[in-house]
């Protein structure tokens, strides 16, 4: 099938993921971020519950792709637990700070022609690949 | 009506945004950090996801956002700050390393509780640790 070529599974990928934006702000005028979706729920506010609502579709619809599309499932990887620790938790702090992550600054800020959203995926593009570059190659993890 | 119909638009858009995390391979963790290593064996494939993501909101945006309001709310709910301060570019160099380090950022993190996996749980856990660790500290900047 076409899309188990690698670059069309991505770019029809994506492209859903742009059209998940697109439907959400078309029809409910928000925003499709999903750190700010995570902070949103913790919050525990009745505002808050359409947000807990896109995380569960978020869910379905991983679990569509897995268990009833994928010819080959996901690649396991490594058991890494302080990778996932430290890792997440500088996610978590740094997403929080930031307001965004790579679907709120990215996928929708780079949508909406803002320029703080550009600079944010400049930053962590560069600190991500400085940082996969340093524990890859220097540090040899 | 108005708001069982967005919350119909809610859990599609989620469904539409997790199938597309996982058919376009950002639940993978080894490829998105291959794609990170452009200091080694570079793997290209995940610019095609930003692209084709960006690809679409790029235009599609260029209709939405002129119009009154969306379809089913009263008004946009949009970020209003326009400021570039030394709190966005640290959240976003932070995020970025732990992106780096962990190879999930909060999206397929989420998408990627579904493979059973316990990477994912201790990422998600670890990142709403966190979170409120941030809120506590942004608390305490406040006083």
């Amino acid at each position: 099938m076409l899309t188990d070529v690698p670059w069309v599974s991505a770019l029809v990928g994506g492209g859903l993921i742009g059209l998940s934006a697109t439907l959400l702000l078309g029809f409910n005028g928000r925003i499709a971020g999903i750190s700010g979706m995570v902070n949103g729920v913790l919050t525990g506010a009745a505002g808050e519950r359409w947000r807990w609502l896109f995380l569960l579709g978020m869910v379905i619809g991983g679990a569509l792709y897995e268990y009833g599309w994928a010819s080959e499932g996901t690649p396991r990887g490594e058991f890494a637990p302080w990778m996932m620790m430290v890792g997440g938790f500088l996610v978590g702090f740094g997403t929080r700070l930031g307001n965004g992550c790579t679907s709120g600054h990215g996928v929708c800020g780079l949508g909406r022609l803002s320029l703080r959203s550009l600079v944010a995926v400049l930053v962590f593009m560069a600190t991500a690949i400085a940082t996969v570059g340093m524990m890859r190659h220097v540090l040899g993890l | 009506m108005k708001e069982n119909l967005q919350n119909v638009i809610v859990v599609l858009s989620g469904i539409l945004f997790g199938f597309g995390l996982g058919l376009s391979q950002m639940i993978d963790r080894d490829r998105v950090l291959g794609f990170l290593d452009l200091m080694g064996d570079w793997d290209p494939t995940l610019v095609f996801v930003l692209g084709g993501a960006v690809g679409v909101t790029l235009i599609t945006f260029r209709f939405i956002l002129p119009r009154p309001h969306p379809f089913l709310a009263e008004r946009f709910e949009l970020p209003t700050r326009r400021d570039i301060d030394g709190r966005l570019l640290m959240g976003a160099a932070i995020f970025g390393i732990g992106w780096g380090i962990a190879g999930y950022c909060p999206g397929p993190g989420i998408v990627a509780l579904v493979l059973g996996l316990a990477n994912p749980v201790i990422f998600m856990g670890a990142l709403i640790g966190g979170s409120l660790a941030c809120r506590w500290y942004l608390k305490q900047g406040r006083n």
